[in-house]
């Protein structure tokens, strides 16, 4: 099985800074993102079980090498890094279509995408590359398995009632949550072993895509303002014995109609 | 010199730090509490290759520098002092082999000791030869092809849980007591040996999760292969060995006053007397502001020292000695500041730092009291002119 994790490197949860224009800033610091560990878990996972490989995609500054050396460190074969000043600023259009022509690039079974992500939230840069490139669009998958008969993919998919099974031919993508379980920790042989895997790096003259058609200047988003959320209230707490606490708590949820 | 920390060596700190972070701290307090071994933290530290560090590759080791063996260290002992101990004395125990060991003898255990399933010790006090070291009286006799060892070790660490103790016994044919230092020869024992036993367990002021152990050694025989180095040659072992052990400890200490600090900070941030945050009242704030100077130098101090050492140093001695000097004094100074930061909560065991104050006193006593290590730094202040 050959899959295509797409990693975002994101500022360290909590430690996000804006810039110019409320930009995140993504020059320093950064992890890989959330979701796109545990995709990548699940990838690392299925290669284990049925052998393959795991490519790692991203497209991001130069600091999101850090974030790449990571997912090596935690068993991906090798890497590759879209990387081009003409990029910065661009929007979640720009980075499918940036995306998807690296995975054109690349031969693959299986695309594995995180829902969103920490900083930017918009949580459709999966979606606009399945719809680029054709590919069938599996999302939200809980368990991930591949057909029987090697030229299909097979996913669970948590509902109300229990979980749909969605089944679809390969080449396709998936997208997933922290449903799919907990990554691991990057061992330390891992962290050493990541030294000497490939890392490709693109820009955007490998990829053929007019810089014009990126950054800040062709972002069809813009952020009119963004600021942290106000100091919170005073917070009630409730420190009586269990019987007058519960009375108490009851009222006030009962006073918000949550109960 | 300058130390810049490789690409390599932030992602296995950064590494090390979320293990601790997120496995290992939930379980600090308890291990404390119960004063029981942590052997699940053993498992956690062997599967995430942290024990490999200290090996070399050829044995399923990491072929970690001493740097990198600190900086795991630290950040382990940011949430847990007993669980930074288990790579540090794994290493302490380990480290007469790095030095003196022959090939087949490296072959024979280095394999099980980098993967973690067994753990490693050194015995070289006594009841009676602590910081006076040289005056040991646990004998090796020849015996056929091997030794008889008899006598007995205290206040060795892990001494019950490892499967193999580096012991250092007099090897001579008179019946007296002597100075031992070219008489000393090191040798490995094994668990299970017959004669080989534990006699008690120490409890202790700080680091409760680490069985401090007496051993025994009636009539205990080991093959002439068990013998490290030369005989005679154990003293020299010993020293080499305290000399790339010592930066260990002090890496204990740096990560241990550090995680006081950052209790401290937080909790200064948060606690509101008169009106504001108490991190915001002068007083307050000078003390984090010692605190946090004083172990930025500690650590920048470990950090050369290993580089130092690393690199062959004639003044290894003095680099370990002084590092450990300084970081042992400056945990305790920390913790100490740490809890008085945190006022009356501090005292009570539902705040860390009561334990982290208690943990750092060790690191003034073990490997060498720092009245030792300051005998080893003036020695060779006054060798050198300076």
């Amino acid at each position: 099985m050959r899959i295509v994790v797409l990693v975002k490197a994101v500022p360290i949860v909590g430690n996000e800074r804006l810039g110019d224009g409320f930009r995140v800033d993504r020059g320093s610091g950064l992890e890989p993102n959330g979701n796109d560990e545990y995709v990548l878990e699940a990838a690392l996972k299925l290669t284990e079980t049925h052998g393959g490989e795991v490519t790692l995609l991203t497209m991001g500054p130069a600091a999101a090498a850090d974030a790449l050396r990571k997912g090596l460190a935690m068993g991906a074969t090798r890497a590759v890094h879209v990387s081009d000043e003409a990029l910065a600023g661009s929007c979640a259009r720009a980075t499918a279509e940036v995306l998807a022509a690296a995975l054109r690039r690349l031969e693959y079974d299986l695309a594995f995408a995180g829902a969103d992500t920490s900083d930017g939230q918009g949580g459709i840069v999966a979606a606009a590359i399945a719809a680029r490139l054709g590919l069938p669009y599996l999302s939200y998958a809980a368990h991930i398995e591949p057909g029987a008969d090697g030229a299909t993919v097979r996913v669970h998919r948590l509902s109300p009632a229990g979980y749909d099974v969605l089944e679809a031919p390969t080449p396709a993508l998936v997208m997933g949550t922290q449903v799919l379980g907990e990554p691991r920790y990057p061992s330390l042989r891992g962290i050493m072993q990541a030294r000497a895997k490939e890392t490709l790096t693109w820009s955007l003259a490998d990829l053929g895509i007019d810089p014009a058609r990126v950054g800040a200047g062709a972002a069809t988003t813009r952020v009119l303002s963004a600021a942290p959320p106000p100091p919170r209230a005073g917070a009630t707490i409730i420190r009586d014995a269990p019987d007058v606490a519960v009375e108490r708590i009851v009222d006030f949820l009962a006073a918000r109609s949550l109960v | 010199m300058t130390i810049r920390l490789s690409d390599e060596q932030r992602a296995l700190r950064d590494a090390v730090r979320q293990l601790a972070d997120e496995r290992i701290a939930p379980r600090a307090a308890a291990i404390d509490a119960s004063g029981e071994f942590p052997w699940d933290v053993v498992e956690l530290l062997a599967g995430q290759d942290v024990l490999a560090l200290p090996y070399p590759v050829e044995h399923g080791g990491l072929g970690g520098d001493l740097l990198t063996v600190c900086l795991a260290v630290e950040q382990i002992s940011r949430v847990c002092a007993t669980s930074a101990l288990i790579l540090v004395v794994q290493e302490l125990g380990s480290l007469p082999l790095l030095l003196a060991g022959t090939p087949e003898q490296q072959a024979r255990w280095f394999p099980d000791l980098a993967a973690g399933r067994a753990l490693a010790a050194f015995a070289l006090t006594e009841s009676e030869a602590g910081s006076d070291a040289a005056a040991i009286r646990t004998r090796a006799v020849r015996d056929g092809e091997g030794w008889r060892i008899d006598g007995a070790k205290r206040f060795i660490s892990q001494g019950n849980v490892a499967r193999w103790v580096t012991v250092f016994a007099v090897t001579d044919a008179s019946p007296e007591p002597v100075r031992a230092k070219r008489h000393m020869s090191c040798f490995v024992v094994e668990q299970g040996t017959p004669g080989f036993t534990t006699a008690r367990l120490e409890h202790k002021m700080g680091i409760r999760g680490s069985p401090t152990a007496e051993l025994l050694f009636e009539d205990v025989r080991v093959p002439d292969a068990n013998r490290v180095g030369e005989v005679g040659e154990g003293w020299s072992i010993a020293m080499r060995t305290l000399d790339r052990s010592r930066p260990g400890v002090a890496a204990q200490a740096v990560g241990i006053a550090q995680g006081a600090l950052e209790v401290a900070t937080r909790y200064a941030a948060e606690r509101r007397q008169f009106g504001k945050a108490i991190g915001e009242h002068q007083m307050v704030a000078a003390m984090l502001a010692d605190m946090a100077t004083r172990t930025e130098a500690a650590r920048q101090l470990l950090y050369t020292a290993c580089e130092e050492i690393e690199a062959g140093s004639p003044a290894a001695a003095r680099w370990s000695a002084m590092c450990k000097l300084f970081a042992g004094d400056t945990a305790m100074a920390v913790t100490t500041d740490a809890v008085q930061v945190l006022g009356g909560y501090g005292y009570i065991t539902e705040y860390p730092v009561e334990r982290m104050m208690r943990d750092a006193k060790i690191t003034q006593l073990y490997e060498g009291t720092q009245q030792i290590q300051r005998h080893v730094i003036g020695r060779d202040v006054l060798a050198r002119g300076g």
